[in-house]
């Protein structure tokens, strides 16, 4: 019976991020004619599917309670290295591809390597990760390199109908994949469990014999991944490289993933409520955008705002579930899995 | 004064011998590293620009240091120098006469006072609401380049009061003002962390809380006022990133600056874990960033391309701080022993 009133809790988080977004939808619809349509919706996926795949990543590394601030600046060292490799080498995009995730995952596994075998703290550590990948941009090339390969133009431009005419980019149909693959890993593998149940109490999940170092390391692996796919997903949507691009978006990135009910103290938070909190990162920026009037710079202040709200909640709910259940949680991850 | 025992035990030995090599590296590399000129009465060379581009970092990692000492962390920083340069420079305007809106001095006051009131939001979230710190910095670090932006109505102002200047570029007997302005501040929190028990406190309240709090310390008003006296210390950083350009930017001032000061701490050898601070050595990390920036400069490096070193120095840095890390070597050695 308390069990189930605290899964209740847990989850409340996530309904509160659902209604937000339904309310603000719905507010837009009211107020804008041309703002309630299925396409709509669908642009949101499309707009904001970079920084969905970025998310999903940094929901695993913040779930096994750490943080990885290198993931805006991998997007634009994945974008760079993707688009000089496409047009500078001419090399097809069957290589490149697999290249850039490699190099992503290569470097977010050499930090995870750091950060578990010599015990550093990942702020700093992924902290230089976002350093070494910004400069790295600026190697490759100083300038924005436009993308003419035919491939990513056709991808790019190609538009797949869902529901009559209503479309999704291929991009964002990435994106979705990346979710769906990352909620069952979350939910049915060894490895998703044992993430929660580090992020629960390390301490606890060492003494149930379960892989942590590996974990650990390979869940900065996968955000890894999940940076260079996003890289990847991002130069489809822009169509160019650009040393710049992505700065700051660590920080969107984690303020999407805290929206979506995931606890920065680690072992709670699951990928349905990342997805909304990217979702309600999306429609304050449509919002601001049909309002017309307002400075683009409110969407800045009112996802800080969200931000706010969403930790007062949270804050609210922890105490309700007092310290006696976070202990539980690892267990309570472990059996479940 | 301090003995080579605790001395060689600290990590700040090792920031400086990280330092005593990236300038001796520059005897040999760099020509000319050392010369300082004395140009209108004014010193000039590599040195003082070491010294005077790193004020604004020192000045960041000073209040920092203090954050990172009760387990906190404020990423907001970056941020607030832009709220600060934004409020000042509105407040003084971009009057090309030259005539301030405000006179300067009450300008730069409330600057200090808004910078500081963000500060207080700080604390408050993390003394009061008890939210994660790297939370409820983020608030701000998100929301107040917005706010910056707002003050300045989303426009650079460039300003023409020439007093304002002072700050950022004028000189007192041969030496940039702004070192002064770190001087001052390094010393009255050198005076107020360790001529009082304030300093004692703030270790308490970060190595062990319920320990703190059992011996009769307040940590949620320790908490408060040390996120507060970051604010401020970012709000002198903002008015002195303005003035040494003349010009409010809410999208560029200071960015990526929380993570310099951050870094700065950490390599001064405060734990990000709390407890134990050291003033002395966060200022001696801002001055490792500063040379390591302006050695890459002088080797013609593009400034872009300047973070890809500066990652690897935070590494190595990293792990010879790293207790599993020097251990390890030790064994490594050890082993080579017992074989011989």
């Amino acid at each position: 019976m308390t069990r189930r009133l605290f899964a209740g809790v847990r989850n409340l988080s996530v309904l509160v991020t659902l209604g937000l977004f339904i309310i603000m939808f719905g507010l837009g619809s009211v107020a804008f004619p041309g703002f309630f349509s299925f396409q709509n919706f669908l642009n949101l996926f499309i707009d904001n599917a970079y920084l969905l795949v970025l998310a999903v990543g940094m929901t695993f590394v913040i779930i096994s309670g750490g943080i990885d601030l290198s993931v805006g600046s991998m997007l634009a060292l994945a974008g760079m290295v993707s688009s000089s490799l496409l047009e500078k080498a001419h090399m097809s995009p069957l290589f490149v591809i697999p290249i850039v995730l490699i190099m992503g995952t290569s470097l977010g596994l050499f930090m995870g390597y750091l950060i578990q075998t010599f015990d550093l703290p990942p702020f700093i550590i992924t902290l230089a990760g976002l350093y070494l990948a910004r400069g790295l941009c600026y190697v490759v090339s100083l300038f924005t390199i436009a993308v003419q390969n035919p491939f990513f133009q056709a991808v790019a431009h190609a538009q797949v109908n869902i529901i009559g005419s209503n479309f999704l980019s291929v991009g964002a149909l990435i994106a979705i994949a990346v979710v769906l693959i990352g909620f069952f890993i979350s939910r049915y593998t060894k490895f998703g469990r044992t993430v929660y149940a580090i992020g629960g109490s390390e301490q606890s999940a060492v003494l149930m014999g379960l892989p942590v170092a590996s974990t650990k390391i390979a869940v900065y692996a996968l955000s890894g991944f999940c940076s260079a796919l996003g890289g990847i997903v991002f130069t489809f949507y822009t169509l160019s490289g650009y040393g710049l691009n992505g700065s700051g978006m660590e920080l969107d990135t984690i303020a999407t993933v805290v929206i979506g009910g995931t606890l920065l103290t680690g072992g709670v938070g699951n990928l349905f409520g990342t997805v909304l909190g990217v979702l309600v990162y999306g429609i304050i920026q449509v919002l601001i955008v049909f309002q017309g009037t307002l400075n683009s710079w409110w969407t800045r202040i009112v996802i800080g705002f969200l931000v706010f709200l969403f930790c007062l909640l949270q804050q609210l709910f922890e105490r309700g579930r007092g310290g006696r259940v976070a202990g539980r949680t690892a267990v309570k991850a472990v059996k479940a899995g | 004064m301090i003995s080579w025992k605790s001395l060689s035990r600290s990590n700040i030995l090792w920031s400086l011998v990280a330092l005593a090599v990236l300038l001796v590296f520059n005897v040999f590399f760099t020509p000319h590293f050392f010369r300082l000129e004395v140009k209108d009465g004014h010193l000039f060379g590599n040195l003082i620009d070491i010294l005077k581009n790193g004020a604004p970092i020192m000045l960041l990692a000073i209040g920092m240091t203090l954050v990172i000492a009760t387990h906190g962390i404020d990423i907001s920083v970056g941020s607030v120098v832009a709220v600060s340069a934004g409020a000042v420079a509105i407040l003084i305007g971009g009057d090309l006469t030259g005539n301030p809106r405000y006179p300067i001095i009450v300008a730069m006051l409330a600057a200090l006072a808004i910078s500081s009131a963000a500060g207080m939001w700080n604390g408050m979230l993390v003394s009061r609401v008890r939210m994660q710190p790297i939370i409820a910095t983020l608030i701000l670090f998100v929301a107040g380049r917005g706010i910056a932006m707002l003050f300045t109505n989303s426009m650079q102002i460039w300003l023409y009061a020439k007093p304002f200047a002072i700050l950022g570029q004028g000189y007192v007997l041969g030496l940039p003002f702004d070192i002064y302005i770190v001087g001052f501040v390094l010393l009255l929190t050198f005076i107020v962390t360790r001529r009082t028990a304030v300093g004692m406190f703030i270790e308490a309240v970060g190595s062990n809380p319920t320990a703190a709090r059992f011996s009769g310390i307040n940590s949620q008003n320790i908490i408060f006022w040390v996120y507060t006296f970051s604010g401020l210390c970012a709000g002198i950083a903002g008015l002195i990133v303005c003035s040494t350009v003349m010009n409010a930017d809410g999208n560029n001032a200071g960015r990526l600056f929380e993570l310099d000061a951050i870094l700065a701490v950490v390599l001064g050898g405060t734990s990000l874990n709390g407890g134990k601070f050291y003033l002395l050595g966060s200022i001696i990390g801002a001055l490792i960033i500063q040379t390591l920036t302006t050695t890459i400069y002088a080797f013609g490096v593009p400034s872009d391309v300047a973070p890809v070193v500066k990652a690897f120095v935070v590494w190595a840095v990293c792990l010879l701080q790293s207790p599993r890390f020097r251990s390890m070597i030790a064994n490594v050695f050890v082993r080579r022993e017992l074989s011989t």
